[in-house]
């Protein structure tokens, strides 16, 4: 059942990202361009997405488990420390590249285009290589 | 600055989906529904992986379901090659070490009133500008 939840919402979420206008690189860059050309449009969909979801985030956190399964897994680190800010940093400046994040960059698959394909590997690349920086420091 | 391709409608009613997709996964899986995690977690990682594939598979489903109802998706990349790549390993790379990446920061985290995602967010919107200013758009 988990499965099926995991495709649905995987679904409504790629659902979401096309109809914003996320899976179209060009776009994104249009947001990113505030010094020249400006497309605020993205700033609707963090705006739309966080008043949906934040208010019923924090009625149903104070249920003890979800529906499907034991508990909650909601990440608890709370440091500021160098890889969140140098990671992001080093996402942004990818992103801004070409105007790809991941969600969008995996949605994009469904274009048959090889300039997709050959960013998801590099991705996936970058995650791997990121593990082995993280597995050294620990 | 000018403003110009200005969708505000439908970037509301796509985050409005959005924002519903990360609730349908928490509330019945228990899940924070980060693209760059789970994405992640399916191929290194050994549980939950056909929840997080299914997740993914998804994903690449919606614009299929999307373009059978209306007609088509715009999606215009024009980048080089060379481009392509290094942005792809920055992207893999930065969203592992900084533990999220627009949607599991700048949507879930920031629902959550994370202060990590809010200063992830903020940072990379601002390289993400930079980078956009410095080489063009």
């Amino acid at each position: 059942m988990t499965k099926l939840i995991s495709l649905i919402s995987g679904l409504i979420f790629g659902l979401g990202l096309t109809i914003s206008g996320m899976v179209n690189p060009e776009k994104v860059i249009g947001f990113l361009n505030i010094f020249r050309e400006w497309d605020p449009s993205l700033i609707f969909v963090m705006v739309g997405a966080i008043i949906t979801f934040s208010p019923l985030y924090l009625i149903f956190k104070r249920k003890s488990r979800p529906i499907l399964t034991q508990f909650f897994i909601i990440p608890s680190k709370k440091d500021l420390d160098k890889n969140l800010i140098i990671g992001a940093s080093l996402f942004g400046i990818g992103w801004g590249l070409v105007g790809l994040c991941p969600g969008p960059a995996i949605s994009a698959l469904s274009f048959f285009k090889y300039e997709v394909y050959a960013f998801v590997a590099c991705m996936f690349i970058g995650f791997y290589l990121g593990n082995i920086l993280i597995n050294r420091q620990n | 600055m000018t403003i110009i391709n200005f969708t505000p409608l439908s970037a509301f009613t796509g985050g409005i989906l959005i924002g519903f997709a990360v609730f349908i996964l928490f509330i019945f899986n228990g899940r924070m529904a980060g693209v760059s995690s789970i994405a992640s977690n399916a191929f290194m990682q050994s549980t939950d992986r056909p929840d997080n594939f299914l997740f993914l598979f998804g994903l690449i489903l919606g614009p299929i379901f999307y373009s059978v109802f209306s007609g088509g998706v715009v999606s215009n990349m024009t980048s080089s090659y060379a481009l392509i790549i290094v942005a792809g390993l920055l992207v893999g790379f930065g969203t592992k070490i900084g533990s999220g990446c627009t949607s599991g920061h700048g949507i879930c985290g920031i629902s959550r009133f994370s202060l990590r995602s809010i200063i992830a967010t903020i940072s990379f919107i601002i390289t993400g500008v930079l980078t956009v200013f410095i080489f063009g758009a």
